[in-house]
């Protein structure tokens, strides 16, 4: 299945080339978690090996754990610490 | 009341959504860009926002300060570019006594910063840097907008 993966801050640097602001779509297996997704970034990018571990989880703008299965088409965000205000 | 624009912020707009016969006072906080930072000369910041779930946090803060304190709350936050001095967050409350809107504005402004995913890109004298909690992290790229 395909869905929709946010990077924010400096994680941005690390998207994938014809990314979009940090978001991109990826093919992941169905029933994928969002820590599947992490890890699977990770092993393509080590600048994204601690993605799951230095950010709080998203899935639909909604905080969502890591545990969180997906479904096709459904967007993911990694947030790292914000900075708001 | 929640906005979240790149237009230039007016305080008062909160003020004239809030505040009504009732209420014997308003608090406001207003977040300005200051021009340094840990001792580096800053020229401003940029706001990035995952809008969709921004506009939904600060919804519900603005939906808590009115459970917990039955007090009605405005916020305004701004994205994009701002210089030095600009206006990046207005959060009023208004409220018939001073202490529950003296609290809920300070618990509402604590909670935007930790909560609503909004980040600082911060242009300083010696390279960009996105601001992520306490860190600043160097931009990779050449930090070109």
């Amino acid at each position: 299945m395909t869905i929709r993966v946010l990077l924010f801050g400096h994680y941005k640097d690390a998207a994938p080339a014809g990314a979009d602001n940090g978001a991109f779509s990826l093919d992941v297996p169905a029933g994928a978690t969002v820590a599947d997704v992490a890890r699977l970034l990770g092993e393509r990018d080590e600048r994204l090996r601690d993605l799951l571990a230095r950010t709080r989880t998203a899935v639909g703008a909604d905080f969502a754990p890591p545990e969180t299965a997906l479904s096709d088409g459904e967007e993911v965000a990694f947030l790292p610490p914000m900075s708001g205000g | 009341m929640v906005l979240l624009t790149e237009a230039v912020l007016d305080p008062q707009q909160a003020v004239d959504a809030l505040v009504t016969e009732t209420d014997g006072a308003y608090v406001q906080f207003v977040g300005v860009v200051r021009n340094h930072a840990r001792g580096r000369q800053v020229a401003g910041l940029e706001y990035e926002a995952y809008k969709p779930m921004a506009e939904r946090q600060m919804r519900r803060i603005v939906d808590e300060v009115h459970q917990r304190w039955g007090l009605r709350c405005a916020i305004l936050h701004r994205f994009g570019y701002l210089a030095v001095g600009e206006a990046s967050v207005v959060i009023c409350v208004s409220s018939p006594h001073r202490a529950e809107a003296f609290d809920a504005c300070r618990w509402a402004i604590d909670t935007l910063k930790n909560d609503v995913p909004i980040w600082k890109k911060e242009y300083a004298a010696d390279g960009t840097y996105w601001i992520e909690g306490e860190n600043a992290i160097p931009m990779q790229s050449d930090g070109t907008a």
